[in-house]
């Protein structure tokens, strides 16, 4: 019997690692990325109907901003589009084959997801020292666990933008056009961690 | 960096590596199905327990029933709390760990990627990391009957507030938060696989249906499972923060009021658990349709009869299956309009389901049809998920909803979709890739006693439940006795339990021939069936990387007895 054909790297062996495909127009990595985020929209698409069916079901629902702290969500919103422009800037530069602009802006959205977290952790807080939990009432238990959950996605989004900066860099020495990809496949998540909050702010706090 | 370490063939690899936490499809493939048969086996034990109770209510288990703790068996007597966790964890564990791990993990992982000529599956770590994520959840659910509150016991549906406020449901939640991501990575896995990776000239339509079946699967997985992990995260709330997303104000359990902070609702837990779970009874079928197709069109030695309208009912059931969860809560007073909607969207999902059916019948319509075991495990799937079809139309309708919901006649419909229709499928896969994934056969004769076996047997448990629905029985019953309009029917109760344990009996020969047969099987070579579609090019078992050189797919799957042609198949991946 022959030997196989692969003779080297598995790798080299699955196509449209690197080189899209021609006619999905897509890496693998970049398809897959599209499919996780359709089924996040589910998971987000759930929990904001369970909000509407809640709220239609009840008959004194409070109006957000009266009981929760929008200048401070105002501007945790604004840090988070901030980022997000960062992070279309740090993959616009290591394209561009700049390292130390990637290394910079990929710091600052980095930063700025850690601000966000670090805003919402005061809200928690405060909520928290005035007796203020998830059992209090539904309004208090699904706005906990909508920014929760939401926050926990910034978490992660964090862990793999700090990854992309330090040790994942790694790979931009050995397969640049594949590292540049995968920044483009974090850069996608990132904008839909921010796109949903987009959607939590108004639902929570103004309506 | 993983570029360097690879640079070598598999068996260079150490054991562990090759074997254990193995990057390639097959082995995954492999490690799914064995642990979801594992998990079959102990699902269906949980339940022999059950036929215990239910044959002979209150009289001690002989032998095996001094074994049990004091928490669920007293002298042998099942306790009711214990017969309800063996109920819920049946039927979590048939469904999350066994049939889909079998179906999608298994022959998904093992064949799709064969079935596409491509190498391996797109991301090969994420697949292991899938396997190894679902097996967590496997450990902490099997873990959970050992805790100090015992497994889950609000039924497999869990619904709320009674999962609320029993014990064992919190490890329940664990346990599916990782089934349900280990779903998740495995669907954008397939997804990815299927669209980049098919070879050169295997067009969408030139695709095995078994490919097209686990296509529409992994949609399903995708995007129904994510608004049962939004519920599990509400339910987990619930139960460890005190919130009250299911829990309606002034609940009064045992005569008194709950203190519970109120405003939620209930009927919420059912309306995502189904947008899941209806999702996922087409995601138990589909792949065994798929399968049943392929063995069919090898085994009847002609083309699969219909082939574009089979791919368009599984796509019109895929898009479907979103919009008829709320069939399951006709007794939730949704109020007439809704129950209207959902009628219509039921009964219109049912017409892809009878025309894949009707062109796996047709397509046995003037085939020289070679019976081999698989054959026989493919034919017996049609009757048998007809049954269960045919039987489910009532349940869709509001009005003979009303007296059915709820009773065995349920179990019945539901249990002859799954067990005598996906599993025979599925048991059929396995007797018809068996040769391609080690290099031999299944013996022919224990294959043939385990059906002529399983098939009566299967029918014995199932089919009078029929009756038992009918007389009105429920399902959750922990003494059958309890009602008077049960007692009469109590034999036929004695009869599904004979029936059951001589069920576990006639899988002996299944057992003795899976694992004796990677020693004394005949030996075969690539393509024993004589089949046409692209896994037979590569040798049994395929090596690491699958096939010796590129395959090129010339022609359509299932080109069987083409007149003018030598031999009666001409495999796809053959130039003339």
């Amino acid at each position: 019997m022959r030997r196989p054909y692969r003779q080297n790297k598995m790798s080299s062996l699955i196509k449209h690692i690197t080189k899209p495909h021609p006619i999905t127009g897509v890496t693998n990595a970049k398809l897959g990325t599209w499919l996780f985020l359709a089924s996040e929209v589910m998971l987000f698409g759930g929990l904001f109907s369970a909000y509407i069916l809640l709220r239609l079901g009840s008959l004194n629902w409070p109006h957000g901003w009266e009981l929760l702290n929008v200048p401070l969500a105002t501007f945790n919103t604004m840090v988070l589009i901030t980022s997000s422009v960062t992070m279309v800037l740090s993959w616009a530069a290591i394209a561009g084959g700049d390292l130390k602009k990637y290394r910079r802006f990929m710091g600052i959205t980095i930063l700025l997801g850690i601000v966000f977290l670090i805003a919402k952790s005061f809200e928690y807080a405060a909520k928290f020292g005035h007796h203020i939990y998830p059992k209090t009432n539904i309004f208090y238990a699904i706005y906990f666990t909508l920014t929760g959950l939401h926050g926990l996605h910034v978490f992660g989004g964090v862990l793999v933008n700090a990854y992309f900066l330090f040790p994942g860099l790694a790979l931009w020495r050995e397969e640049p056009v594949q590292f540049v990809n995968r920044v483009e496949c974090a850069g996608l998540y990132w904008h839909f961690v921010d796109l949903v909050w987009i959607f939590l702010f108004p639902t929570l706090y103004l309506l | 960096m993983p570029t360097k370490t690879r640079s070598h063939e598999a068996h260079d690899l150490p054991f562990w590596r090759k074997y254990i936490f193995s990057t390639d499809h097959k082995v995954i493939g492999i490690q799914y199905a064995i642990t979801g048969l594992l998990f079959l086996l102990f699902g269906f034990g949980l339940i022999m327990l059950i036929r215990w109770q239910l044959a002979y209510p209150a009289k001690p288990l002989p032998w095996i029933g001094h074994l049990f703790h004091q928490k669920t068996m007293i002298g042998g007597i099942m306790l009711p709390e214990f017969y309800n966790q063996l109920g819920a964890m049946h039927g979590t564990i048939m469904v999350f760990l066994g049939v889909v791990p079998l179906a999608v993990g298994g022959f998904g992982n093992f064949l799709v990627p064969l079935q596409i000529g491509a190498p391996d599956m797109a991301f090969p770590k994420l697949n292991m990391i899938s396997y190894w994520v679902y097996f967590i959840g496997g450990v902490v659910m099997f873990a959970s009957f050992f805790l100090p509150d015992g497994a889950a016991q609000s039924g497999w549906t869990s619904y709320a507030p009674l999962s609320i406020i029993t014990t064992g449901q919190t490890a329940w939640l664990l346990g599916m938060v990782f089934l349900i991501t280990s779903s998740l990575l495995g669907a954008v896995n397939f997804l990815t696989t299927i669209i980049q990776l098919r070879t050169e000239g295997l067009t969408f339509f030139r695709l095995p249906f078994f490919v097209w079946a686990q296509f529409v699967t992994s949609f399903l997985l995708l995007l129904a499972f994510p608004p049962l992990e939004a519920a599990a995260v509400f339910q987990l709330m619930d139960r460890l923060a005190d919130t009250s997303f299911f829990m309606p104000s002034g609940l009064v359990v045992s005569g008194k009021v709950l203190e519970v902070s109120g405003g939620g609702n209930p009927i919420l837990w059912q309306h995502l658990f189904w947008f899941l779970a209806h999702p996922e009874v087409y995601v138990l079928v589909l792949p065994a349709m798929g399968i049943v197709a392929e063995i069919i069109a090898c085994n009847t030695r002609k083309p699969l009869y219909g082939y574009n309208s089979l791919v368009g009912s599984v796509l019109f059931i895929g898009f479907m299956s979103f919009i008829v969860w709320a069939h399951h809560m006709f007794l939730t007073n949704m109020g007439t309009k809704m129950s209207a909607f959902f009628q219509i969207t039921t009964m219109i999902i049912s017409i892809p389901s009878i025309i894949i059916l009707t062109m796996l019948i047709l397509s046995l319509w003037g085939g020289s049809i070679r019976f081999t075991v698989p054959m026989l495990f493919a034919a017996a799937f049609l009757p048998m998920f007809g049954i269960g079809g045919l039987t489910g139309l009532p349940l869709g309708l509001a009005a003979s909803d009303i007296h059915l919901h709820d009773t065995y006649y349920v179990i019945g419909h539901f249990h002859y979709v799954v067990a005598p229709g996906t599993l025979f499928a599925l048991f059929a896969g396995v007797y018809h890739w068996y040769p391609k994934a080690t290099g031999r056969k299944l013996s022919e004769f224990l294959g043939k006693v385990h059906f002529w076996l399983s098939f009566p047997l299967i029918n014995g448990i199932f089919m009078p439940m029929f009756l038992q629905g009918l007389a009105g029985v429920s399902r959750r019953l922990y003494d059958p006795n309890q009602f008077l309009h049960g007692q009469p029917i109590q034999p036929l109760n004695v009869f599904i339990s004979y029936c059951a344990w001589g069920l576990a009996l006639a899988q002996i020969p299944f057992i003795i021939n899976f694992f004796g047969s990677l020693i004394w099987g005949k030996k075969v070579d690539a393509n024993p069936w004589h089949a046409t579609t692209l896994e037979w090019a590569a040798p049994s078992p395929p090596p690491h990387g699958n096939f010796l050189e590129p395959v090129t797919a010339y022609r359509d799957p299932y080109e069987y007895s083409v007149p003018g042609r030598e031999k009666d198949f001409w495999p796809q991946h053959l130039e003339d």
